[in-house]
Order: C-alpha cells, then sequence, then structure tokens
C-alpha cells in the first residue's frame, strides 16, 4: 500500500503542478483585484477559451502518440472560413456543421496516411496542412465574411443559467462533453490505452501485436474532427469567418498541453492536464486585462517562460 | 524424444534476401510441441531473421511456413500471435509506461459496455502472473519493477493468450543466475503443458541445460538438427563457426599469465560515488589487464565510469602517471588517454546510420578538434588498417554500421577507440550477445594490445572469460571492492568470493 501511495503522486506529479499554478495565479488574482474571485469569472475562462479546450483534448492524442499537429490551427480557420460562406450561401445550419466536420477529418486522415505511409515525421506533414488549410480560406473568400443566420446568432447569443447567476454558452457545454468523451476513449478504450502505448515505444506496441498503424492515423483523425469543431465554436464565439482567425492558435493548443503535464516525447499525460493548462493560459490573459496598464503582449512572454520552465521539469521528471 | 506426435511448426525452404544479404537460404526447420528447441548459430546466421519469418515480422521470398498441418502466411506480429505464436524478445518490447496488467492483456482486453473492464483485466493478469509464480501488483507501472521482472512480465503476455508456440529469442542475456533459474523453471512449466518452445541463447550452458533438439544455422543456411543428448560441444561450436577451435585456443595460450612488473598508469585512491560504488583503490599498470568480476548491478560499470569521468566522483583522487587528475567528463578522459567501450554500444557507443569509415574516424577527429579535418588518404589508411586486423565484415568501409552483425559492430567500436591509440582501454561487456568467433577475435585482441603496452580494464559477466585473459582480477560486490586476485586463480574462488562469505544481499526481486 505503501508503493501505491508513492506512485500515484509521481505519475501524477505534472498535472498537480498545473493545477497548483492554476490556483496560484487565480489566488494572486483574487487577493489583487476586486471582482476576480467570482464566479463568473471562472465561467469567463471556458467561454472564452471553449474552442482551445477542444483543440487542447485532440492535440492531447497526437502527442500522447508521440506525433504533433501544427494544423490545427489553420482548420479553425478554414471551419470558421466554411461555416461563414456556407450559411452566406444558404445552406442549412445542421449542413454546414456537417461539412465543416467531415472537411476537418478528412483533412487528419489524409495527413495520418501519409505519414504513416511514407514514414514522415509529422512535423513536416502537418506544416504541409497548416499551409494547405490557410491557403484553402483565402480561396474562399480574402476578406472576413460576417454571420448573420438567426439560428447561429440564436445559440451564439443564448445563456444558459447556473446556480449563483454564473452564465455559461452552449459552447462550454460541447468544450466539456467534448473532454468528458476524450476521457473515456484515452482510459477506457483500447484505442486510448493503445495510443498511450504507441507514444510510450512504437516498435514495442508494433511487437506486442497492437494496431499501430490505425492508431496513429486515428489520432490525426481525432485531431482534425476537434478541430473542425472548434473552428465551429469559434465561428459561435467570433459570428464571423476570416482567413486570418486563428494564427498560430495551434501553438497555444500545444502549450497548453504541455503546461498540462503531457510529455511531449509520448506516452505520458491526461486530457484534464490539457484543460488545467487552457484554464491557466486564460487566467494569465484575465490578469493582465484587469492590471489594465500591461500590453497583451505579456500574456505571451509569460506563457513562454511557463513552457520552458515546464519542460525542464519534464526533462528532468524522465531523466531521473 | 521419441517420434510420435507431428511437428506443430514446420517451414521448409524458407529463403529471403534483404538488399545486399542472403539472410536465409532454403532453411527447413521443425518444432514439436512439448519440446525445447534450440536455435544455434553464431551472431548473424540467421537466426533472427529466421525467427522473425515465423512471428510475421517477414515474408519469406520463397518457402513454406505451416502451423499445425495447415499452410499460414501471417502479415504482423499480431496476426501470428492470434494463431498461438508467441514471442518474447531479447530487449523488454512493452511499454514502460503503462501498468504491468496493460502490458499482458492488452490488445486483448476484458471488455464491458465497450470499454475496458479494469477490475476483471487486473485479476486475469494476476492469475496469468501467478502461473509462472510472479507476485507483483498487476495495477504497478511497468517502468518500476526491473529489467528482469519485465522479462517475466514479457513471458506472461506471450503465455496469456492460448499459446502453442513460446519463442523466446535471447531472453537470458540481462539476466542473473536466480533469475535464469526462475525463467527455466518457467520454461519447464510450459514445456510440461504442451507448449512447443523456441529458445536463443549465446551461453552453451543453458542450451545444453534446457534443450531437448537443437538446429544449427550457418550464414543463413542449414547446417543440421540434432537432438541435444546427441552431440557434445565440440561438434556443436565447429558447425556453428564452421572451423576448428584452435583459435579458441590461441588465445589461452597467448593469454599466458605472467605478472606485469610495468609503471602505474592510472591510480585510484578512495574513489568512489554515493548509491554508485563505495570508496576503493586501484592500481592499473602499461600492459596489464585488470578483470572485473561481480554480479550484475555489483558496480563494474560504475566503477569503469568514474576512471573515464562519465560520473563524477564525490570522493577520493585519480591519478594518470602519479599526477593527480581532475576528471570533468569523458572529454578530459580522453586527453589523459583513458578511452572507454560502453555495454550498451547502441545507445551510447556507435552511430548506427554513418559508414563504418565515420564510425572509425568520429573519435579521431574530436581528438583533433573540427579545425583540423583529417586527410581523405590517412583516413583510408587507418580504416583499412582496423578493418583488417580486426576482421570486421562486410570490410567495406561504406557499409553503414546498422546493417553489421552485434559481433562485427562490436568491433567497429573497439576500432573507433583504437584509433585514438589509448592507453587505458576500457572494456565494459565488449563480447556480450555475440558469437563464439567473434568473442575469440576481441579476446585475442585485448591480449596482444596489452602485449604492446596498453592498460585494458576488461568487464565481463562471463566469469571464464575474465579468468581466462585478466592478469589481475578485482572482485565487485554489492558496489563494493572485495578482493584483488591473482590472474593464476581458478574460477571456482571468484565465484565464491561473489557468492560472498556472509550471507549475499536480498536484492531478489522476483518474490
Amino acid at each position: 500500500m505503501t508503493a501505491l501511495s508513492q506512485r500515484v503522486p509521481s505519475r501524477f506529479l505534472p498535472v498537480i503542478a498545473t493545477v497548483v499554478l492554476f490556483v496560484l495565479a487565480f489566488g494572486a488574482g483574487s487577493a489583487r483585484y476586486d471582482g476576480f474571485a467570482s464566479g463568473q469569472v471562472i465561467a469567463n475562462l471556458f467561454i472564452d477559451n471553449a474552442f482551445l479546450i477542444v483543440l487542447a483534448a485532440g492535440m492531447t492524442f497526437v502527442i500522447l502518440s508521440g506525433g504533433i499537429d501544427l494544423s490545427v490551427g489553420s482548420v479553425v480557420a478554414l471551419s470558421t472560413m466554411v461555416t461563414a460562406a456556407g450559411l452566406r450561401a444558404g445552406w442549412p445550419v445542421p449542413l454546414v456543421v456537417l461539412a465543416v466536420l467531415l472537411i476537418g477529418s478528412t483533412l487528419g486522415l489524409l495527413m495520418g496516411i501519409v505519414i504513416h505511409k511514407f514514414d514522415i515525421q509529422p512535423f513536416i506533414v502537418t506544416l504541409a496542412g497548416m499551409f494547405l488549410a490557410r491557403g484553402l480560406c483565402f480561396l474562399i473568400s480574402v476578406e472576413s465574411v460576417s454571420i448573420k443566420n438567426s439560428t447561429f446568432r440564436d445559440v451564439a447569443t443564448a445563456a444558459i443559467e447556473l446556480p449563483g447567476g454564473v452564465t455559461i454558452t452552449y459552447n462550454v457545454v460541447i468544450a466539456l462533453v467534448v473532454v468528458a468523451v476524450a476521457v473515456y476513449v484515452l482510459h477506457r478504450t483500447r484505442f486510448g490505452r493503445t495510443v498511450y502505448a504507441v507514444g510510450g515505444n512504437e516498435s514495442s506496441a508494433l511487437l506486442m501485436g497492437l494496431p499501430t498503424a490505425r492508431t496513429k492515423v486515428g489520432v490525426y483523425v481525432i485531431s482534425g474532427f476537434c478541430s473542425a469543431l472548434a473552428g465551429l465554436l469559434f465561428s459561435l464565439y467570433m459570428l464571423s469567418g476570416y482567413g486570418l482567425h486563428a494564427v498560430g492558435m495551434e501553438l497555444d493548443a500545444i502549450a497548453a498541453v504541455v503546461i498540462g503535464g503531457t510529455l511531449l516525447a509520448g506516452g505520458v499525460g491526461y486530457v484534464l492536464g490539457g484543460v488545467v493548462g487552457v484554464l491557466v493560459l486564460g487566467t494569465i490573459q484575465t490578469l493582465i486585462s484587469f492590471q489594465g496598464t500591461l500590453s497583451s503582449w505579456w500574456t505571451k512572454i509569460v506563457i513562454g517562460v511557463l513552457l520552458l520552465v515546464f519542460i525542464a521539469v519534464q526533462r528532468t521528471m524522465v531523466r531521473r | 524424444m521419441t517420434e510420435s506426435p507431428p511437428p506443430v511448426v514446420e517451414m521448409r525452404g524458407i529463403s529471403l534476401a534483404f538488399p545486399g544479404v542472403k539472410a536465409l537460404q532454403d532453411v527447413d526447420f521443425r518444432l514439436f510441441p512439448g519440446e525445447v528447441h534450440a536455435l544455434m548459430g553464431e551472431n548473424g546466421a540467421g537466426k533472427s531473421t529466421l525467427i522473425k519469418t515465423l512471428t510475421g515480422v517477414h515474408r519469406p521470398d520463397s518457402g513454406q511456413v505451416s502451423l499445425a498441418g495447415e499452410d499460414v502466411a501471417f502479415s504482423s506480429p499480431g496476426e501470428a500471435q492470434q494463431a498461438g505464436i508467441s514471442t518474447v524478445y531479447q530487449e523488454v518490447n512493452l511499454c514502460a509506461n503503462l501498468s504491468v496488467a496493460e502490458n499482458i492483456l492488452l490488445g486483448r482486453e476484458p471488455r464491458k459496455l465497450g470499454g475496458i473492464d479494469f477490475p476483471a483485466m487486473r485479476t486475469r493478469a494476476a492469475e496469468v502472473l501467478a502461473r509462472i509464480g510472479v507476485h507483483i501488483d498487476p495495477g504497478s507501472s511497468l517502468g518500476e519493477h526491473p529489467i528482469a521482472v519485465q522479462q517475466l512480465v514479457a513471458i506472461a503476455r506471450a503465455i496469456a493468450v492460448d499459446c502453442r508456440v513460446l519463442v523466446l529469442d535471447e531472453p537470458t542475456s540481462s539476466l542473473d543466475a536466480g533469475e535464469v533459474a526462475e525463467l527455466f523453471r518457467i520454461m519447464r512449466v510450459l514445456r510440461d503443458e504442451g507448449v512447443a518452445i523456441l529458445f536463443v541463447s549465446h551461453f552453451l550452458d543453458q542450451v545444453y541445460e534446457i534443450s531437448d533438439r537443437m538446429t544449427v544455422l550457418r550464414n543463413g543456411a542449414l547446417v543440421g538438427e540434432h537432438l541435444t543428448a546427441d552431440v557434445d560441444r565440440r561438434t556443436l561450436i565447429a558447425q556453428m563457426i564452421g572451423r576448428d577451435l584452435g583459435a579458441l585456443e590461441a588465445i589461452e595460450d597467448a593469454a599466458e599469465k605472467h605478472q606485469v612488473e610495468g609503471p602505474v598508469l592510472v591510480r585510484a585512491e578512495g574513489l568512489g560515488k554515493r548509491g554508485a560504488i563505495e570508496p576503493f583503490d586501484l592500481d592499473i599498470r602499461s600492459g596489464e589487464v585488470v578483470g572485473l568480476a561481480g554480479l550484475l548491478g555489483s558496480g563494474r560499470t560504475e566503477l569503469a565510469r568514474l576512471l573515464f569521468g562519465a560520473d563524477r566522483a564525490d570522493s577520493g583522487t585519480l591519478l594518470v602517471d602519479g599526477k593527480p587528475v581532475k576528471l570533468r567528463g569523458p572529454r578530459s578522459a580522453i586527453a589523459a588517454g583513458i578511452a572507454f567501450s560502453s555495454e550498451d554500444r547502441k545507445g551510447e557507443g556507435l552511430v548506427a546510420d554513418l559508414s563504418i569509415r565515420d564510425n572509425l574516424v568520429l573519435a579521431m577527429q574530436a581528438a583533433r578538434g573540427w579545425t583540423r579535418p583529417l586527410p581523405r588518404r590517412t583516413k583510408d589508411q587507418l580504416v583499412e588498417k582496423y578493418l583488417k586486423a580486426l576482421d570486421i565484415r562486410p570490410a567495406n568501409p561504406d557499409a553503414l554500421v546498422r546493417t553489421l552483425s552485434g559481433g562485427n559492430q562490436q568491433k567497429v567500436l573497439l576500432a573507433r577507440w583504437l584509433v585514438t591509440e589509448p592507453r587505458l582501454l576500457i572494456l565494459d561487456e565488449p563480447t556480450r550477445g555475440i558469437d563464439i568467433g567473434a568473442k575469440a577475435q576481441i579476446q585475442q585482441l585485448v591480449t596482444t594490445l596489452a602485449a604492446e603496452g596498453t592498460a585494458v580494464l576488461f568487464i565481463s559477466a562471463e566469469l571464464e572469460e575474465v579468468v581466462r585473459i585478466a592478469d589481475r582480477i578485482v572482485v565487485l560486490r554489492d558496489r563494493r571492492k572485495i578482493a584483488e586476485l591473482d590472474g593464476s586463480t581458478g574460477v571456482d574462488e571468484v565465484v565464491e568470493l561473489i557468492a560472498g562469505g556472509a550471507a549475499p544481499e536480498p536484492e531478489k526481486v522476483v518474490s
């Protein structure tokens, strides 16, 4: 039993560190600024970052398998573009949603197949995917296209009342459902455990007779699907489609996942860690906006420092 | 063994070529239920390739594999496993980041409502582990356990399915004597249950102890199949290496024990590092071969790493030529004329994707500094000299190291250090996992080097080898130097010391 109590912390250590960081950041904000420690501020963290949570969930699959997906930001932009253009052309909302999800998943599938079949670094393949998706946006329109569809606007502005007068949007609900499904898939299904196995040691996983090929391609499909879904949430959030939306968002997603304790080398990490990672990023942003005088670029600086620290910590843990 | 049941596996006329190499040529092989069958041959003889052909990693260019009388053609290890052929490889091929239970059952785990039924999985894993007498928590993560236990978990995975054929590819190379005995016990249990076991090992003692039948391969071709009881070691070795044993005996003569009177080259005074090795004194003279004997984990490698500066000592001093030196790292050790050939030749020694030439030149170039590139002609001369001196095959300087057999890789690693002309050469397990022919050549080389005045620190798990070539033997136990013996000491005496007068520390991991 002592072995058990010793083991659990070491495995969860990075996640616990992230949670502590979140609590510290949030506590510091509450101590300094009136009105920081309110339910609505926490709710806003989710509302403003719902799309990022969904992206981080998909990215967690990819990073756990030992890969990386740089295309997610561009796929978000492409999704907002398809959504806005589709609605402008008068397509029904369900068709638009279906088309967006299909496009995202297909892009993921193609990248996964290329990575697997030709044994090319995921970094390069998804970099190509990133340019491709970004370019496709401008093929549709070089201008920002605003969304005027009433159904869409209703969903975007609808507020769900929680006890205590806190309101959230449908975006938050969708993001939380995605996280719950991701946790289930990763921890309770053969596919999920195979993702961990592939990330831990791919050649071992192959020799263990596990379906590594299907799994490796599968994680990019999941990431593509999540990117498309995040794109839909982002359309709801911005109520427009634009080729320059979500520039660099793939890096925010990767940063959140890594700050959440997922090992970049693969095999170790949790979806919930990524969610907390997103919340940390959001809290820093909120802090800086409460502060009022600092430039918003300080967010980037803080994220950069955090990322370095967390990667250094992971590195020493792996060496151990 | 009487000719009774039909073979469970039959491979006929198997041929397989890789670019530039005929790995297998028209090999026949059969495996009977309820027997342990040893596959024998030197490195590069085609043992691993034959196994991988059986387990679906490679597909033969021609020939037929049949399982229980039915022709089969597996296209992946997964298919072979489903057909009842399980494999345990030399390196533990499991995922250290998953739990023991997952490692045993992933891919065929019990499910409930579409998800994995974890309680059932742990129960099932505990049952399988109990069948081979291992009692560890199935929920613990695999990486927490020592390699020997991981190896047993790999076997548990292999037998967790209804396995008719169990392939063990050098499972003993990282185990100590007690763990090997445990493994053999498990193998006998499985054999008596009717499982056909294919066993590969470089240790002849083990092969004779456990196997019922053996097949000998040489250069990718079948030499013969025998009942173990029918062949003596001499015949077997002659079949494996295809030449007579003169070479082996020559070393014994060359390694004529001599009292070395040369000056002390390296002296350690109270050198030690907490948790790695307790402070020790050691003199190494020029032209002397000092052997390190001890069990796995007794501090052999740790001692060597201190001398090489790969780890920093936290007590004592190291003197080279009587002057104290502070080794800040391997670079300063190399500058002082100390070379260290690592036991982990894949991880720490060679760059597998470079050619033999480039690997040889690496160490030398590092010593010269990058501003003074070696002229091509000097490179070629050096490379040719060492290719010939060490009999590296293929003798093609442009061959990639990755494509060489284990023994030849070891020779390249050795050559790489020899080009720097070290005064003290530390060899950590230079002969592990390589065949008898190459072993003899490496031992021969050590003897020659010593005769030319190089000091050698020789580390090996094979005691006989240490006793045979060392002028002086240092015995380690539990991370402590416990004795220093004359080179003429017999193996039995050393064993006695290693086993220890006092009760051995409770370091057995399988409880």
